[in-house]
């Protein structure tokens, strides 16, 4: 049964989406749906356009053609108000972390808990120690980005990005850098995360993220998906691209 | 022709930023903490250099002038004119150009440098306002600032004038501090205290602007800097000339 068979009501729905940047063609015509609690490898090379796709689904880039659906609402129609309390129920985990510098590991959550939470400065602590403790990282609440290693960045912005407890999880290229061990820590969580009902969509060219932590994959070639299955499916593919990606 | 068009771009682009500004800078949530981070950052880490700026401007000044002066018997002109030279030009001028170059450059390296690690996009997706965060307040904090931290460049620039004045040719205190206030009006120092808060605004939009519109990786976070540095200044200067001109208008 392919993606667009289903009957049930997808959380993300893209469809028929097309982007270019100037006379640079990303995305031609991708569809996908990822359902409640579903996780979802978005897989390819470099220059696919899979970070493109997934900033689409929390309108960072909007689309020239087609449509994004997120949690039943039509978002590329939604007024900025409605767009943010859509944000909300949405976590992001972007490649580099994107931690803000300024401010030290726990800050970095606080910041976000301070302006969406009514939680006093107790419960927002609790809250902050209790994701760190969920990452393994408590040690670093007062550490400062800059005196993290790739893999304790990764994870504390893992830990960030679930602190308002979203039901979607977006994750780009989560394990890129990381040296094996730190991959299956990651992914690890990533299956935790799912075990808890959030639905996950994750852009890796990581075979071994892709295999712990993904039910399905899509694989993204020249803007378009080129293939989509379980990871089995993919890796019998008889295109000689998918051959050779999981050779 | 291509180089009016680019120019006429940036113009644009910048008066669009600028007026993005007016637009969120009333919106509420208003961000305070950071408002007085971004101006402690700004004052307090500016204040020396500003201060050392100040010294050395009203030294030279005083060594420069008194020569000429004295070949026209003039010499005790020198304190009056320190201060008039100081308080409506030198010191507004050349304090907002130092700071075009210290902030400019940063707060443009500082959002570039946020936008090519994916942090202003963690703002927008953690659903905050990455303008209202970032960008109001630091054009805010430089609004305040500015002339304050004129205000301090002055007072040490007349302070290192008396200083050298004193040493050269023991120039009573009271008679300095007297004849330099002397020739002041309040209206010249209302206005040209508070033309720094325009440039304060020109060279933080500027920098904001060029920060926040970089696409890339370091090496347009470095051009952004560097023009930010290069606008901001020549538009702090074609801006004093226009105040200027308002300011002979209204008080002559």
């Amino acid at each position: 049964m392919s993606d667009f068979e289903s009957n049930h009501q997808p959380v993300v729905a893209i469809e028929d989406v097309h982007k270019a940047f100037g006379p640079l063609k990303v995305l031609k015509g991708v569809s996908l749906r990822v359902h409640r609690g579903e996780s979802v490898a978005v897989m390819g090379g470099s220059g696919t356009g899979k970070s493109v796709l997934l900033k689409h689904i929390v309108r960072l880039i909007e689309p020239d053609q087609g449509r994004v659906q997120v949690l039943g609402h039509q978002i590329d129609r939604l007024p900025p108000r409605d767009m943010d309390e859509i944000r909300l129920r949405i976590g992001y985990l972007f490649q580099g972390g994107a931690l803000f510098d300024s401010m030290t590991v726990a800050e970095n959550m606080d910041f976000v808990l301070r302006r969406h939470t009514e939680l006093s400065v107790a419960e927002r602590n609790d809250q902050i120690m209790e994701a760190l403790d969920w990452v393994d990282l408590q040690p670093t609440a007062t550490q400062y980005p800059a005196q993290l290693s790739g893999g304790q960045k990764k994870r504390v912005a893992l830990a960030r990005a679930i602190i308002l407890q979203p039901e979607i999880l977006l994750c780009d290229e989560p394990t890129t850098g990381l040296d094996p061990v730190s991959v299956r820590t990651v992914s690890d969580l990533l299956v935790r995360l799912q075990q808890r009902n959030i639905t996950i969509v994750i852009i890796t060219h990581d075979l071994l993220c892709a295999e712990i932590s993904a039910d399905r994959a899509v694989f993204l070639y020249d803007g378009k998906v080129l293939a989509r299955g379980t990871l089995s499916d993919l890796h019998g593919h008889d295109h000689p691209l998918l051959q050779e990606f999981f050779r | 022709m291509a180089g009016l068009r680019v120019l006429m771009e940036r113009v644009g682009n910048l008066s669009i930023f600028s007026g993005q500004f007016l637009l969120q800078v009333f919106r509420r949530p208003f961000e305070g903490k950071e408002l007085i981070r971004q101006m402690d950052e700004i004052g307090t880490k500016s204040l020396v250099l500003v201060l050392v700026t100040g010294c050395a401007i009203g030294v030279v000044l005083s060594m420069q002038s008194r020569g000429t002066l004295a070949r026209f018997g003039a010499e005790a002109v020198l304190p009056s004119m320190l201060a008039l030279a100081v308080v409506k030009e030198i010191g507004p001028v050349i304090t907002s150009l130092v700071l075009a170059g210290r902030l400019g450059a940063g707060i443009a390296a500082e959002l570039g440098s946020m936008r090519v690690t994916e942090q202003i996009d963690a703002l927008e997706v953690a659903a905050l306002n990455p303008f209202r965060y970032l960008v109001v307040t630091r054009v805010l904090a430089c609004v305040v600032m500015f002339p304050l931290l004129t205000v301090a460049c002055n007072l040490v620039a007349l302070g290192g004038g008396y200083l050298e004045a004193q040493l050269s040719s023991e120039l009573d205190y009271r008679l300095f501090v007297d004849q330099a206030f002397a020739s002041l009006r309040l209206s010249d120092l209302i206005f040209s205290t508070a033309k720094t808060s325009v440039f304060g605004f020109i060279v933080a939009i500027t920098g904001c602007n060029f920060g926040f519109k970089v696409r890339g990786g370091t090496r347009e976070v470095g051009q952004a800097a560097m023009q930010a540095v290069v606008v901001s200044s020549l538009l702090v200067l074609v801006a004093n000339v226009v105040m200027v001109r308002i300011s002979l208008m209204l008080f002559g």
